[in-house]
């Protein structure tokens, strides 16, 4: 257990600040939303990042990743973060990815991880079906049907799922829908005959679909792990997710609240900063205190990861609400105490704001998380 | 195996020989070993684990071997710590001096008062109390007005001192005296070492919420202090009360360890006295929400105090974390105690007699002095303000 970056994790941290804040700073985002841009991420910059072996740290050596490690991986998503890079990272490399990474075989792994590593291939996960995030929730079916399987249902809030090339879909093979057994996952091509993609425009100007399954025949070979215990790769994958997430959210918070801090500087009513007022200072200086919390939980949560330790699920949960709930304050403050600018489109701070409310939403909210706190600490 | 590991497996080896099995579970406060000339053990136990300790200089594990300390470096003492806490050993000595005076005596006094006062507290042989605040200064501590004279061979010291922590149990006092009325607020002050035996000091206990007197009014009439009790220069003793701030800002922002407060957890608490579902589930799911939003805080602020540490350590220390910890721990402190008062909900509301066990009665009090750690050492306000400007930089 480790709460310090080692010096290549630095360095690694330093490249990723320079280059986002060079290529893809905010200002690239608003570009790509009022360009309503149908990918909603640059593919340049997508293949740029790949080349900086972005897509590979936390992949196996075997496969082409550089096996880095997810502390590394961190670093990388709070830069991206700070300045709401868009790009298929977590969808493809994390979310589904990892799905691949504990579930594939190794045929299946070689024909895909290296596409992903290399950023010509992205991949998304399928895997809400209703408005709460809800894992074990799953009532897409899979029914058996020689030589394969039938997909029939509907996915939402598929995050980079309107350009991936293929869907890593979370179907109900047996049981009912909260039940963790009878859940399998399926590696399917999205252009498959039967699957209906919408593109649907979100707050946060990023890349989500609504998918319809209708009689979507996948072969046999595209089942990921085995039949009925897809919940075993699922439930650590999404927690992997979780705490990457919460490392981006981590990014946006810091900078939105560095940003706020900044205009207290530099705003001046009544004939003096307004920084200088006790009812802002004691606000500012709150946050402050809840963002180094918010760094520990997801700089420890991290580091379980790469450790493999066995509180994994409980520190994702911690990072998760954490997150939620600091980045849900720090943008909220930032508006308010930026005043009326911070209500103009000009001004980025919306973004951040509106950044946030997606992440919250993404991987479940704080009360999800404080649940599963509270049952993974048997109360 | 490296040395910190052999040290770590020596020191595991040793507390598990010479902990007393009684000196392993959670303490109240009258459990506890506090040092003084009118020191009592509460049990033979905790006299013999208070010994053992001492012997080994481990009441001051990171204190020079010269002063009675056990002379452990800052990564070993943190492995003493760790292996304490994984046995559950009580601390085996409680005071002030330990926790304030001495680390700021062995930064600032003379070679003599560290020869006269370290080594004593090291042995738990004089319990020590604080005198910084007064009547008319509380968040305004530099605007105090206890004086010290100068009458050539000593300082002739009136005025009186107030939240003076069990000063009616304590045999020193290390107050902050005016000894330059003319000089601006920060500047006329001096750091003085006071014998409590002294004729013309008394104290006088006030009655607090809890129905404890763990706080009192120390006044001074005429009191004559030797010279050389002036710790660090004449006029400087507010560097000398600022290092020692930053010392109890740390110690408070640990409470939630070993604390003398409730001897139940709150998870204990909760099923106990919430009761749970078959399935293990608290049956109030609202004061489950809670129980788990503050469990997971009280993890945060552990993690962020095991950061400090290891960014310490590894040479990249953070100035600003330490001073967001007193903030931080106290406030949290003070939710769980609020979120024991709702897990026992009538059961903690008992005052005294019958009715009631003692674990609930001191859930009940320690609710009520819990209120006074956002409010001593510097109220939250007051940290608010040093982070908004230390910080943050936020202009005055």
């Amino acid at each position: 257990m480790t709460l310090v970056l080692n010096e290549e994790q630095r360095l690694l941290k330093d490249t990723a600040r320079e280059f986002v804040q060079a290529s893809a700073p905010v200002g690239a985002l608003r570009k790509l939303r009022d360009a309503k841009d149908p990918l909603c991420y640059d593919p340049q910059l997508w293949q740029q990042m790949a080349e900086l072996g972005w897509a590979g740290v936390v992949m196996p050596e075997s496969y082409g990743g550089l096996d880095f490690g997810f502390m590394g991986l961190g670093a990388v998503l709070e830069e991206m973060g700070r300045t709401l890079t868009a790009s298929p990272l977590l969808a493809s490399v994390v979310l589904a990815g990892q799905c691949i990474v504990l579930g594939g075989s190794d045929a299946q792994k070689q024909a895909v991880l290296p596409g992903i590593i290399e950023g010509k291939r992205t991949l998304a996960l399928a895997l809400e079906e209703g408005h709460h995030h809800n894992p074990t929730g799953v009532a897409l079916s899979a029914t058996r049907s020689a030589p394969g399987y039938t997909l029939n249902g509907s996915k939402t809030f598929v995050l980079d799922g309107a350009s991936a090339d293929q869907l890593v879909v979370v179907a109900r093979s047996s049981g009912e829908p909260g039940d963790t057994s009878g859940i399998s996952l399926f590696l399917v091509d999205a252009d498959s005959a039967g699957i209906e993609r919408t593109r649907t425009v979100l707050i946060d100007s990023r890349n989500a679909a609504n998918i319809v399954f209708n009689n979507v025949s996948v072969p046999a070979d595209a089942l990921l792990g085995e039949l009925d215990k897809g919940w075993a790769v699922l439930d650590p994958v999404l927690d992997r997710a979780r705490i990457c997430l919460a490392a981006e959210m981590l990014g946006g918070a810091l900078e939105a609240f560095e940003r706020t801090v900044e205009y207290l500087k530099d705003r001046e009513q009544f004939g003096v900063k307004i920084g200088s007022f006790q009812a802002l200072k004691h606000r500012a200086a709150q946050l402050f205190t809840e963002l180094e919390l918010a760094k520990s939980v997801v700089l420890d949560a991290l580091s379980a990861i790469d450790d493999q330790r066995a509180d994994l699920p409980a520190l994702a949960s911690l990072a998760k609400a954490r997150l939620n709930d600091v980045y849900q304050l720090a943008t909220s403050e930032a508006v308010q105490m930026h005043g009326g600018i911070g209500m103009t489109d000009e001004l980025d701070i919306g973004f951040f704001l509106k950044r946030s409310r997606t992440t919250i939403q993404m991987l479940g909210d704080s009360g999800f998380h404080r649940d599963r706190y509270a049952t993974l600490s048997g109360y | 195996m490296d040395a910190l590991e052999q040290f770590r497996q020596e020191t595991r080896q040793w507390l598990e020989q010479n902990c007393p099995e009684s000196q392993r579970k959670p303490s109240s406060r009258s459990e506890q070993v506090w040092a003084g000339r009118k020191r009592q053990f509460p049990s033979e136990d905790a006299r013999l684990w208070f010994e053992r300790m001492r012997d080994r200089g481990w009441t001051v594990p990171e204190w020079p071997k010269e002063y009675g300390g056990g002379g452990l470096s800052p990564a070993e003492a943190k492995i003493l710590d760790q292996e304490m806490k994984r046995l559950g050993c009580r601390k085996p000595l409680y005071d002030l001096g330990i926790w304030m005076l001495g680390p700021a005596l062995l930064e600032f006094g003379t070679e003599q008062q560290k020869q006269q006062h370290i080594r004593a507290i090291a042995r738990g042989e004089i319990r020590w109390c604080q005198g910084y605040s007064e009547p008319g200064a509380g968040s305004d501590l530099a605007s105090l007005q206890t004086k010290a004279e100068d009458k050539g061979d000593h300082f002739l010291v009136n005025g009186s001192k107030i939240w003076t922590t069990s000063a009616d149990k304590a045999d020193w006092i290390f107050c902050l005296v005016r000894t330059d009325p003319t000089a601006k607020k920060q500047e006329g002050i001096s750091f003085l070492l006071i014998d409590m035996d002294n004729p013309g000091v008394s104290v006088r206990p006030i009655e607090l919420i809890s129905g404890d007197s763990e706080f009192c009014q120390t006044f001074f009439d005429n009191v004559k202090v030797p010279k050389e009790n002036l710790v660090g220069p004449l006029n400087q003793g507010w560097s000398v009360a600022k290092a020692l701030l930053k010392h109890e800002r740390k110690l408070m922002s640990e409470i939630g360890g070993e604390t003398g407060g409730p001897r139940i957890s709150t998870v204990q608490a909760a099923q106990h006295y919430v009761g749970q579902n078959a399935d293990g589930k608290l049956r109030d799911p609202v004061l489950r929400d809670q129980l788990a939003a503050h469990e997971m805080r009280f993890r945060a602020i552990g993690l962020t105090h095991f950061r400090s540490f290891e960014e310490k350590i590894n040479g990249v220390a953070d100035p600003n974390v330490p001073l967001i910890m007193k903030y931080l721990g106290t406030e949290e402190q003070k939710r769980k105690s609020e979120l024991m008062m709702a897990l026992l909900g009538s059961q903690a509301l008992g005052w005294e007699g019958a009715g009631f066990n003692e674990d609930e009665l001191l859930v009940t009090r320690g609710w009520a002095m819990d209120k006074s750690l956002t409010i001593a050492g510097g109220t939250s306000e007051v940290q608010l303000n040093i982070i908004a400007k230390r910080v943050l930089g936020l202009p005055d």
